[in-house]
């Protein structure tokens, strides 16, 4: 198993998502300017501040070489991992619906928040059980997920909801409490937690293993 | 157009010796550049004196002060980088950019030594918080110093803050940043190779932050300080992680000869280090420095602060390579000078020679002045107000102490820094006294995982009550942090933060904290390989409290043995190991200060260095061998705030028996003892030395005879008394 993390000027969590997927298998960083994905199994686009966040997060990084061959190879059913600034960029790149928008208050909120497994299409949470508890932390200025209802509608129907904040209120104020949402493939998931910061119970918890793990 | 020799802050004598090492009237271009070398924060002039006396030598220092870090040996070939420093008088007139721009600079400082940052802590003064620029300056310092690590990816791991009225214009803000890096991948700053290029790489050149080093950071706040904010710098984390990475591949690929990062004085200053530490000239034309505004004179382009820049000498057939890789992470590369054999600094503008003067007039010759201290007759500082009635219960003083500004859950703030990047971070902010990182984050680790555990300390308001002892506490208090982590100090940076020098009573305030320093080092085993000093740190209404911050780096074998605060497992002993040298007292404590009694009132206990050091070791030891499940620092609040946090940071209760209800014991603040837990009989090889007070459990902290609060309440109080006070 081989995974590629794409790094972007002023991604941050590059480096953290190589670590986490080399205690799962191989990994290599993919460069933004390179058209080529090297080959890997599957495709984990990092957190951070790519482009310094300038115009609207994500929506640099969205035009970047190496996210045409991103995009090519989710449309072939590759699978693709967006995490927080990642989840944004995919957003941006319209691999998946919805949008995020700034947290309720405002602020950068750093914490270890509790996800909850919903039932749904995504191949990246298949060996995970609906109603099964994470616990993950997220950091953000820009994770307030939301998509009108219609399209909500259509991503229930399509088990597009994939992870839901399991507290109360919720942290970021994403509507329905949207942690992470598929496409309708189920293979391209975006989340705003970071799994990739809990696979070591040393550094606070190893729940982010079974989310990385699924694409092994 | 230029000012006189008077306003850039040079005295008549300083200038007439400026003409004679010149031989002649310096221009205008030469005089500017000459009053930011010859600033206080530049040329230490009131304070190099006094930092020769501090050690600066151990067994694992690999780079002492001088360089742009200090480094130490942390075991399997890894060196650690770091250095503590102060944005003062910028976050105090602009809060946000001035702490972010805090961080940006301290973290090119450990950067332009080789090393990858690992982590940020910052150490943070103001008034009470009940004044709304407290509560500005808070919110926006806070704010600036989570968005520049945040966005570059550093963790923000830990810090403090402290609110005293003394600090109400002038809040301090002071940042440590430390990093990783091979031993033989260190690099200095020194030019060498005449002929060699000189290439500034990354933002463009504006005319921010003209003179912030001589006009902000050398003088006394005012009240025109609204006018001073064209002369705060402004941060861009996103060029400053080009940058980093830029720097990073540039001395991995072997390009540079010597590198320096431009901070106070821009150009000037880092051209004219490096000329001065290579013993060599180097030519620079401004002509070739890529502006923001295209109209900048000379005189400007060479002392503008704007962020994110470095420099950097490179030979000559190495060049392209080097700028091939500034394009590749999209930074400006430019070559704007080389070294020569001049020993000159020489400004060219175009062709045109406009600014030319011996380095070591500039770096070596600016007199240094001599302290005239004299102790204050009369008190320096007015008693802090009364927040709290005499003769309150221990249970209502308790709840008092825990949810004030001082001491409550700084949750607040760092819920806005991003603590876990890197994925080094093993404990928490409070979760141990002591931020504890591992240095191999991969999961490739069989067997021991070795740490680091930083902590960052200075309680001001001690230090002024007694200079000497005050600054004695301040290492001493690290260095028990860190035995609470488990790790054994390997050295120190420090900052110094305090008033106008010229003034006799700083003086000597100075001068003893510093006299307090160097003894508090050399006993405890921890060489001070770096720091900053911030003077000049007074407004209309008088100086701040002294505050010497101490940032201490220590190591630790196994990252999987690290302490904690909280009391964890029902039926564990509590029990507090002391020296026998402890000996609480309520002057100058957070008790003295919510009942509003003047700081003079009483005296600091005094410290024992030699027993410390061994009561740390016995501390570390317990930690390392698992022996305690816990450990906590006796210090704010006295040994009743350090039980009551043991139980509200691992949510569980207590039963215990204090033996009295004398409140210096209870609340009383001093140097040498700690709260431990641990499985019963275990602490029996401590025979007397741990004072058995009672065990873990339920859902109360009881005290027979005294007080009984759920821990629910004590956890309510502290998680709310600083956001209480910001609503």
């Amino acid at each position: 198993m081989k995974y590629g993390v794409v790094r972007f000027p002023g991604t941050c969590d590059d480096v953290d998502a190589v670590l986490a997927c080399e205690r799962l298998g191989e990994a290599e960083i993919l460069w933004h300017a390179d058209r080529d994905l090297k080959g890997v199994d599957a495709v984990v686009v990092p957190g951070g501040f790519s482009y310094g966040d300038h115009l609207r997060v994500g929506a640099v990084a969205r035009f970047a070489p190496v996210m045409e061959e991103v995009e090519r190879f989710a449309l072939r059913g590759g699978l693709v991992l967006g995490i927080c600034n990642g989840f944004q960029i995919l957003c941006e790149a319209g691999l998946l619906p919805g949008a995020l928008l700034p947290n309720t208050g405002l602020r950068f909120a750093m914490r270890q928040t509790v996800l909850e497994v919903v039932e749904s299409s995504c191949l990246w949470t298949r060996g995970l059980t609906p109603g099964e508890r994470l616990s993950i932390p997220a950091k953000h200025t820009t994770g307030r997920y939301y998509a009108p209802e219609p399209v909500l509608d259509e991503m229930r129907a399509n088990g597009q909801i994939v992870l839901r904040y399991a507290e109360d209120p919720i942290p970021n104020g994403s509507v329905e409490g949207i942690a992470g949402v598929c496409n309708k493939a189920g293979n391209v998931l975006g989340l705003m937690p970071h799994p990739e910061h809990a696979v070591d119970l040393l550094t606070g918890s190893a729940d982010g293993l079974k989310v990385l793990a699924a694409a092994a | 157009m230029i000012a006189s020799h008077r306003e850039l802050g040079l005295t008549d004598a300083e200038y007439e010796l400026i003409q004679e090492k010149m031989g002649r009237d310096p221009n205008g271009v030469e005089l500017a550049i000459f009053s930011l070398m010859w600033s206080e924060h530049c040329a230490y002039k009131h304070s190099k004196l006094l930092l020769k006396t501090l050690p600066t030598e151990g067994p694992r220092v690999l780079m002492g002060p001088g360089e742009n870090a200090g480094a130490v040996d942390v075991g399997g070939g890894l060196a650690c980088a770091f250095k503590v420093e102060s944005h003062n008088h910028p976050s105090a007139v602009e809060p946000f950019q001035g702490a972010a721009t805090g961080v940006g600079g301290i973290l090119r400082d450990v950067f332009a030594v080789g090393a990858r940052p690992i982590a940020i802590l910052d150490s943070l003064r103001f008034g009470e918080p009940d004044s709304p620029r407290t509560r500005y300056l808070l919110d926006r310092a806070v704010a600036g110093i989570g968005h520049y690590g945040n966005s570059i990816g550093v963790a923000t791991v830990g810090g403090e803050i402290y609110f005293e009225g003394p600090y109400e214009q002038n809040c301090l803000v002071n940042a440590m940043c430390l990093g990783l890096i091979e031993h033989d991948q260190l690099i200095r700053s020194a030019a060498a190779g005449v002929g060699n290029k000189l290439v500034l790489f990354g933002a463009r050149t504006g005319r921010d932050g003209i003179g912030g080093a001589s006009v902000l950071a050398s003088a006394e706040l005012g009240e025109a300080d609204a006018d001073k904010r064209p002369t705060v710098q402004i941060g861009d984390p996103f060029e400053e992680k080009k940058l980093l990475e830029c720097s990073l591949e540039l001395l991995e690929q072997g390009l540079l000869v010597s590198l320096q990062d431009l901070g106070a004085a821009g150009l000037t200053s880092s051209s004219a280090e490096m000329a001065s530490k290579g013993e060599v000239g180097i030519d620079i034309d401004v002509r070739r420095v890529p502006l923001r505004e295209a109209d900048m004179e000379a005189f400007e382009i060479m002392i503008s602060e704007s962020q994110e820049r470095m420099l950097c000498v490179v030979e000559p057939d190495r060049v392209d390579d080097v700028l091939a890789l500034c394009a590749k992470w999209e930074v400006n590369g430019t070559v704007i000078g080389e070294v020569t054999d001049s020993r000159h600094l020489c400004v060219l503008d175009g062709g045109e020679v406009v600014g030319d003067i011996p380095v070591p007039a500039l770096v070596d010759d600016c007199p240094l002045y001599e302290l005239e201290p004299a102790e204050p007759v009369t008190p320096v500082y007015p008693a802090p107000p009364r927040q709290i009635a005499d003769g309150l219960d221990a249970r209502a003083t308790l709840l008092a102490l825990l949810g004030s500004a001082n001491l409550a859950s700084r949750r607040w703030a760092f819920s806005q820094y991003d603590w876990l990047v890197g994925s080094r971070t093993v404990r928490r902010p409070e979760a141990c006294d002591a931020a504890v990182l591992v240095l191999d984050p991969s999961g490739d680790a069989d067997g021991p995982r070795p740490g680091l555990a930083v902590s960052i300390d200075g309680n001001g308001r001690r230090v002024a009550a007694d200079p000497y002892r005050g600054a004695v506490e301040a290492v001493a208090e690290c260095s028990a942090n860190l035995a609470c982590a488990g790790a054994e100090p390997l050295g120190l940076t420090n900052c110094l933060n305090f008033g106008n020098p010229e003034k006799p009573h700083i003086a000597w305030q100075l001068t003893r904290a510093v006299a307090g320093l160097a003894d508090a080092c050399r006993e405890l085993g921890a060489p001070v390989v770096g720091g900053n000093v911030s003077l000049y740190n007074e407004g209309p209404d008088g100086p701040i409290y002294p505050t010497p911050v101490v940032g201490m780096v220590g190591e630790l074998p196994d990252v999987a043995m690290a302490g904690r605060i909280g009391f964890s497992v029902a039926g564990d002993v509590v029990a507090v190991i002391s020296a026998a040298s402890y000996a609480p007292s309520l002057a100058a404590s957070e008790l003295a200060k919510l009942r509003g009694e003047p700081i003079e009132d009483g005296e600091l206990p005094a410290a024992v260095l030699g027993e410390l050091r061994a009561l740390h070791a016995v501390i570390r030891q317990g930690v390392r061998s698992g022996v305690l499940r816990s450990a906590h620092d006796v210090a704010e609040g006295g040994l009743l705030v350090a039980l009551a946090e043991c139980c509200l940071t691992g949510a569980i209760g207590a039963r215990l028996e204090l033996g009295g209800d004398d409140e210096a014991a209870l609340f009383g603040e001093g140097p040498g003892a700690f709260v431990v837990s641990a499985p019963r009989d275990a602490l029996t090889p401590y025979g007397q030395a741990a004072k058995v007070l009672g065990e873990v459990g339920g859902d109360v902290l009881h005290v027979d005879g005294l007080l009984e609060v759920a821990v629910d309440e004590l956890i309510r109080v502290h998680a709310g008394g600083l956001t209480d006070r910001l609503r």
